[in-house]
Formats: C-alpha cells, sequence, structure tokens
C-alpha cells in the first residue's frame, strides 16, 4: 500500500485519515555525533506509528524532537498542515502534542489525582486572582476539569489510587498514570517512548490494551518506540526502523518484517 | 474528639474538592478561629501579645511566603529577611511621602515593592537550581541590607539610620506607633494573616498549586506538558515576595516599632527558612506549628525555670534556650524530615483507623 497518498484502510479495517505531521529530512547533531541523520516519516490521522531500532539507533532524539525538546540543524517538521516554526517544549504541548517518558517522570510529591490533572492545564484558563478566591467560575473550572480527568481515571482502571501519592506506586502502576496524565491533555498526537519497558507479560498485555482503546475510543493518534518486537507488530499499523541514526526501513509491519537491511540491524550480518 | 471519616459521603466532586473535606478538621478549625478572633483578644496579657501571639502571626506569614517559593515551587531562597525588609522600607516611605494613606492600604501595597524586587532577584533561578540558586538569593540578601543602610533616602536622612514608626491613626484609633493598644494591632495582623492564608490555601489546592509543583517535582517534564517555566518561576518569586515584603511591614509596623538595617540580615532569613522547615515545606499549615515552635519555645524555657523556683541567671538561661531549641530542632527533623505538618498528617491517618488499625 502508498502510505503517502493519505487515506487508506488498516489490515483490520480501520479507516486512516490524512497526513497529521511529516518529518522532513531530519537531522539532529550533538557536536560530532550525528544522532539522526535525513530521516523522513509521516504519521497520518488515526493512525499507531511505531519507531523501532536496536539500541543508540536514535530514537528517543526523534521523540525529543518531535516533542520540541531538541532541535534539529536541518530539515522541517509539519505539523496538521503548517510548518512547525522553532518552539519550546510547552509551546509543542499546547498544540495538542502529549507523551510518556522512558523513564518515569511522575511528579512524585503530588497525588496520582494532582499528577492527571496537571495534565489538564493547557485546558484550564483561569487567571490566578481568580483562583486566589476559588470562586465562580474558576472552581467550576476545577470541577469539569476533575470530570474530564475521572473518565480517564476510569477508562485506565487507577480508582483505587486516586488519593495516593505516586512515589509509593509499584511500577506498572506509575507508568498507567504517566499515560493517563498525557490523555488527560486529550492530544492530538500521543507520544509514547517505551510505554511497556520493564514490565511483566500481565502488565504488558494491560498497557497493549489501554493503547490500543485509547486509539479506538478517542480515536487518537499515537506514535510510539518499543523494544518489543511482538508488541510493535501486533500494534501498530506502520512502522519506521532506525539503525545508527538512518531510517533503514518503513511500512506495515509485515513489510518491515520482510526487509534484509531491518534484519540484518536486528540479527547481525555475516562478515 | 473520636477523628473519622466514615459516614461522610461525597457525591459530587465540587465536594470532594472542599477546602475541609473531613468535618472533624472544619469543626477544629472553627475552635482555633474562636480562640484566635475572641478568646485570646479577650484575655491576653500585653506579654502575651507582644512575644507570642503577634510575632507567631508574622513569622507564620513570613515563613508562608518563603513554603510557596520553596515549598511549593522548589526554589530555594536566603534572601527572606532582605525581601521582609523591602516591605517594611516601602511602607514606611509610603507612610511619609502619603501621610493621608490609610495603614492597611500602604501594608499591602508595600508587598508590591517586594514582589517586583522579587521578581528580579528571581530572574538567574530560569539557569541555575538547587544551592546554586540559593548562594544567589544570598547576594540580594547582602546587596539590600547594604542598600538600606547606605540609601539615606530610604530612612529619611535620620541621623540614628533607623527607621521609627509614626503614630498612625485608622477611623479614630492609633493602629501603629507608641501609641497603638497591642490588642489593635494583633487584630489587625490576624485579619492580613488569616486573608492571605485563606488565598494561599486556594492558589496552592488549584492549578497554579499544581503548576509550582510539577515545576519543583520534575521540570523537564513540566515543560514537556506544557507549564512554561519561566513564567511559573517568576509567578512563584512574586507572590512569595509579595507576602514576604507585606510580612516585613507588619514585622515592623505592628510589632518592632523601630527597624535597624541589621534586623533584616542573615539570621532573619535563616529563622524564616528554619520554621519553614521545621513546619513542613510544602504545606500551609506548616508555617504555623513551626512558627509556634520557634517563637513560642524560647517563652515557655524562659518561664519554666521561674514557675520551678530555680534560681539560675537571665544569661544561663539564655544559652540553656539557644541549646535546647537547637537539639529540638535536630529532633524534629530526624523523627519527621517533612516537618510537623507530615507529623500531623501522619497522627492523622493513624486517629482515623483508631483503635482497629487492621
Amino acid at each position: 500500500m502508498n502510505a503517502m497518498a493519505g487515506n487508506y484502510t488498516t489490515a483490520d479495517g480501520r479507516q486512516i485519515g490524512g497526513v497529521m505531521m511529516e518529518m522532513k529530512n531530519i537531522t539532529l547533531k550533538f557536536g560530532g555525533v550525528t544522532a539522526i541523520s535525513d530521516i523522513s516519516f509521516d504519521v497520518h490521522e488515526g493512525e499507531i506509528r511505531a519507531i523501532i531500532g536496536p539500541n543508540g539507533a536514535g530514537k528517543s532524539s526523534m521523540l525529543n524532537v518531535i516533542s520540541g525538546f531538541y532541535h534539529p540543524q536541518e530539515g522541517e517538521v509539519w505539523f496538521r498542515g503548517s510548518k512547525r516554526p522553532a518552539m519550546k517544549p510547552y509551546e509543542v504541548a499546547r498544540q495538542g502534542v502529549a507523551r510518556t517518558f522512558q523513564n518515569i517522570a511522575l511528579f512524585d510529591g503530588m497525588s496520582t489525582l494532582d499528577n492527571i490533572m496537571t495534565g489538564r492545564l493547557t485546558h484550564m484558563k483561569s487567571p490566578m486572582w481568580r483562583q486566589a478566591l476559588w470562586w465562580g467560575k474558576a472552581e467550576a473550572e476545577e470541577v469539569a476539569n476533575r470530570e474530564q480527568v475521572e473518565k480517564i481515571i476510569d477508562f485506565l482502571e487507577i480508582q483505587h489510587i486516586r488519593k495516593t501519592p505516586v512515589g509509593r506506586l509499584p511500577y506498572g502502576l506509575k507508568k498507567r498514570v504517566e499515560l493517563a496524565r498525557a490523555l488527560a491533555a486529550e492530544p492530538k498526537l500521543l507520544l509514547l517512548d517505551e510505554p511497556m519497558a520493564g514490565m511483566n507479560v500481565e502488565e504488558k498485555e494491560d498497557m497493549s490494551r489501554f493503547i490500543l482503546d485509547v486509539n479506538d475510543e478517542f480515536g487518537t493518534t499515537i506514535c510510539l518506540i518499543e523494544h518489543d518486537m511482538g508488541v510493535v507488530m501486533d500494534l501498530s499499523d506502520r512502522v519506521v526502523v532506525m539503525d545508527y541514526g538512518r531510517k533503514i526501513g518503513d511500512g506495515t509491519p509485515d513489510e518491515v518484517r520482510g526487509n534484509q537491511d531491518v534484519i540484518d540491524a536486528y540479527l547481525g550480518v555475516e562478515h | 474528639m473520636i477523628y473519622r471519616t466514615v459516614g461522610q459521603f461525597k457525591t459530587s466532586y465540587r465536594l470532594d474538592q472542599a477546602l475541609f473535606p473531613v468535618r472533624q478538621d472544619a469543626v477544629l478549625l472553627t475552635i482555633i478561629l474562636v480562640f484566635a478572633w475572641i478568646i485570646f483578644p479577650l484575655t491576653a496579657s500585653e506579654f502575651a501579645f507582644q512575644t507570642l501571639l503577634i510575632p507567631i502571626l508574622i513569622y507564620a506569614l513570613a515563613a508562608m511566603g518563603l513554603n510557596i517559593l520553596t515549598g511549593y515551587a522548589g526554589q530555594l531562597s536566603l534572601g527572606t529577611g532582605a525581601f521582609m525588609g523591602v516591605g517594611a522600607y516601602a511602607c514606611y516611605k509610603l507612610i511619609t511621602i502619603f501621610p493621608w494613606m490609610n495603614p492597611i492600604v500602604a501594608i499591602l501595597l508595600s508587598g508590591v515593592f517586594s514582589a517586583i524586587i522579587g521578581v528580579m532577584f528571581g530572574i538567574p533561578s530560569l539557569r541555575i537550581k538547587g544551592f546554586y540558586l540559593a548562594i544567589a538569593t544570598l547576594a540580594a540578601q547582602f546587596f539590600l541590607v547594604w542598600l538600606f543602610e547606605k540609601w539615606a533616602w530610604l530612612y529619611n536622612y535620620n541621623a540614628s539610620g533607623a527607621i521609627q514608626v509614626p503614630n498612625l491613626e485608622m477611623f479614630g484609633v492609633f493602629v501603629s506607633g507608641p501609641q497603638a493598644a497591642s490588642v489593635t494591632q494583633y487584630f489587625i495582623v490576624l485579619a492580613i494573616v488569616s486573608l492571605m492564608t485563606v488565598l494561599c490555601i486556594n492558589l496552592t489546592r488549584g492549578n497554579q498549586g499544581r503548576i509550582w509543583k510539577a515545576t519543583r517535582d520534575m521540570d523537564i517534564a513540566a515543560e514537556l506538558i506544557g507549564i512554561n517555566l519561566m513564567k511559573s518561576k517568576l509567578t512563584a518569586f512574586a507572590v512569595s515576595s509579595y507576602i514576604i515584603g507585606v510580612s516585613g511591614a507588619l514585622f515592623v509596623f505592628m510589632w518592632r516599632g523601630a527597624a535597624e538595617p541589621n534586623l533584616f540580615d542573615i539570621p532573619l532569613s535563616f529563622r524564616i527558612l528554619f520554621i519553614a522547615i521545621i513546619g513542613g515545606l510544602g504545606s500551609i499549615m506548616g508555617n504555623y506549628l513551626g512558627a509556634i515552635l520557634i517563637v513560642g519555645l524560647p517563652v515557655v524555657l524562659n518561664i519554666v525555670p521561674e514557675a520551678l523556683g530555680l534560681d539560675i541567671k537571665s544569661a544561663t538561661v539564655e544559652h540553656l534556650n539557644i541549646m535546647i531549641v537547637g537539639a529540638l530542632i535536630i529532633f524534629f527533623l530526624i523523627i519527621e524530615p517533612h516537618g510537623l505538618a507530615a507529623l500531623w498528617r501522619l497522627i492523622r491517618e493513624k486517629l482515623i483507623l483508631w483503635p482497629f488499625p487492621h
């Protein structure tokens, strides 16, 4: 199938929309080290797009470019039909890009509920003086956003830890709370940096189910990095494969699986 | 008192987010307020007003200001004393330039000057963190105290180099200066401190509070979820310095009556920091607990030998005082590093389950 043509239908019959984000010839260097060299790929509306590759391939750097944390020396990022100027990460977040982190980055001093509520902050507009009075609009806004957050809490089945400080939670739940925080922002594009890292099989299955459900119910476009090949092949609609900062494959899981470069990168080449 | 949450059901998110979701807390607060507003003013002696009630409130307010910055937004500051000084000098200049100005308005306005200076000295926080920032704020501390000493305009060129609080009237009652009654000053301090406390509680439990806490806990993640770190840190500096400035104005106008530049020197900054740390960083109530301990303990320790009929020289009492306060600070920090407020939270959790903890 030709991805660049725009709309297409996935193997399981979902309709995928046009291009939401396009990375054009991205090159990122740290001093003399080239982390990403001349990579282009796109993400379509409503699809689950995976970026895979061996350690040090530049996957996380790519995600950091998308979320505005790194600024590439060359190349352009196109988001929802327009070229994105150089932006601070918080501006990117306000455009509707939310993400989770490889090493959990929750706010340890706050409860689960407050952590997820921080995800709503791009939707909260009350000025500070009104918040200080906790009156009228400010209170109404707080309650309305709390209702949204509760929907996500129900969705991810974390009702029982609502008021627990996140520092006390086990690893798997922390990952889930982080996903909840990202979802609370109602993102257009959700970036997941190794959502299954360090999980056991059961937790991985739960997380996979949640990712599929998020995509299905909210129609959220998802771009994820993952090491577990089984998971990636099952979840994603299309896969980008990176190795040493270059793109070595791009296509549906089946196409990628048959790609000789990909096999070489993962299994090694005979010398 | 039986501390139970059983049977208190929340049927809406609005009720769940109420200030006192647990009924007993509201009752306890009511009792405290009745004491503060009715019983203390009726019964307290001049000594109690001057050595306990008024200073505890003022120190608690200053610590609250510092707590917003350090406890909530995670920016360590050692310049509290100097910012209190800015508030005090600003208030003094306002009163002497505009003698018709209502003293309470002047006190509340003087915080604005402190907030502006605070934001200026907060700009380094955008680049540096932790101990390094503390050193940067130390620069503010030394520079401002030096300024209070050298810039004669600030103290109206008087020979002593100190500021002297004039007799100020409000609705025919003296509110500051030598002629003011302690009880009047107590009520003014109590009113302002209560108001600030309510505003602080609301700020810290709402969206702004979450933004500050996110900045404190993990600044990179905070930025990636849409927080403008610069705005978050500078608002923390502004709000914190405003409160500290107001507390400084109260400190001089409602309590000390006069001030020299060295009053605002580093020992005052450390005193406020101790109150905030012992009370509990990231807690509003902790500031009161810390202030009660730090202000109240020396007073109690002074009274004890007399009450017991022991004949100890006053200098010895003074030294014992410092040693005991120091030991207690260490003791409290060992049993609960997160301060008295955390201790109270723990007691509360235990009380809810008591006597059947399983």
